[in-house]
């Protein structure tokens, strides 16, 4: 069921300011949640005024330089800082984006950073993505074929077959569409979510593959496919512009025209 | 799903509603304002039957800035809940998914749901 408020232990509280040294003359304020595990206190939101003339053009540049100039025990996940391992997921002014693509330029006035919405915190910026990944195993992401290989080479596929698992495999799994679908929000014990479902479409329309069927079987459920309800959150927000609802829409189309 | 004590991270209190989710938002409410609405008009229809002065009587029920209020408001939800399940049928051809199509189809929705509920209150006055 929809819960709207947050749990009592999850409210947020007012927190601490980190004003910038004297003579710092291009400010810009960065609200960021914390949570500590190791404290009973609730999470709260810190204030840090960073000095934008000696720092980095993007949102992750900034949050690097408030952990080493400012405040370290600020905790975040980050890696490749080019959009490619999806570590630094996170919301970003409202969305949920990386922290490693979104520019500082395009937020308007005081930055607002939160976690991924509606997760298990388990430190600051850091959530607990279990179910996420356990979602995403669950819809048997690899190649199952009944038909053996051709000895002498891999299975090819035509340039038309390939292109179709293209852009869905595209895909980083950073969560940043899940965790922006209210569906998922309330539901996301029996929803797979557009990451999963994504994820899925990728291998149901893999010529190489013959678990069609299966696959189409285990979505057929009120909850697991059948929770999207074309919000759009998920292809508004997708860091790697694709297209999660498209893949859902068109998995439900599948399953039609198997009846018929 | 347990979050072994854990505090959950803030969802729709901070999160910017894009167009589309307040579209779908939109549909349930209409849906749901429509559903009330049809006890109204089979009160409606039941009065009529009744005869002149019970049908009359309802009338001045109706014909308060309240009552004007709510059917406006219904008016705009069946136009509403009409254009944009239209919107839905596209969708679930698999079309109409590009996030500008998305957007402007919203947006079109909107505006016609909005024109529709005007002319129809203005046809009727």
């Amino acid at each position: 069921m929809a819960e709207f408020r947050l749990p009592k232990n999850s409210r947020i509280k007012k927190g601490k300011h980190f004003p910038a040294a004297a003579g710092v003359g291009n400010i810009r304020k960065y609200a960021v949640y914390r949570y500590d595990p190791s404290s009973d206190e609730n999470p709260r939101v810190d204030t840090y005024d960073v000095d934008m003339d000696n720092c980095g053009p993007m949102v992750l540049d900034a949050l690097i330089k408030i952990k080493n100039e400012i405040d370290p025990t600020l905790t975040f996940r980050r890696s490749c800082r080019e959009g490619i391992c999806g570590s630094c997921a996170m919301n970003i002014d409202g969305g949920n984006s990386l922290a490693c693509t979104r520019a500082n330029e395009e937020v308007k006035g005081e930055v607002k950073i939160y976690p991924l919405p509606h997760m298990p915190v388990v430190k600051d910026l850091v959530t607990d993505l279990t179910n996420f990944y356990a979602q995403y195993a669950s819809i048997k992401p690899w190649l199952q074929s009944r038909t053996p290989p051709p000895p002498d080479r891999e299975r090819l596929q035509s340039k038309d077959d390939q292109e179709l698992i293209n852009e869905p495999a595209a895909c980083i799994l950073c969560a940043c569409c899940s965790t922006s679908c209210p569906s998922y929000w309330w539901n996301s014990d029996r929803y797979l979510g557009p990451a999963a479902l994504l994820a899925s479409y990728r291998w149901l329309v893999d010529s190489r593959d013959d678990a069609t069927g299966e696959r189409l079987d285990e979505l057929e459920d009120p909850f697991r496919l059948y929770r999207c309800h074309t919000i759009m959150n998920c292809t508004q927000t997708c860091p790697k512009g694709l297209n999660p609802a498209q893949a859902i829409a068109e998995t439900k189309k599948m399953l039609v025209e198997r009846k018929y | 799903m347990t979050n072994n004590g854990r505090p959950l991270s803030p969802h729709i209190s901070i999160y910017r509603w894009p167009i589309t989710m307040t579209m779908s938002i939109l549909h349930r409410a209409t849906g749901v304002a429509m559903s009330l609405g049809f006890v109204v008009l089979a009160g409606w229809l039941f009065d009529a039957a009744m005869g002149a002065e019970t049908y009359v009587a309802m009338l001045t029920y109706l014909d308060t800035m309240v009552g004007r209020l709510l059917l406006i408001g219904w008016s705009f939800a069946f136009f509403f809940h009409l254009c944009n399940g239209i919107r839905h049928f596209v969708w679930d051809s698999g079309r109409g998914f590009e996030k500008t199509t998305a957007n402007a189809s919203a947006w079109i929705v909107l505006l016609l749901a909005i024109v529709s509920t005007a002319l129809f209150w203005w046809a009727s006055s």
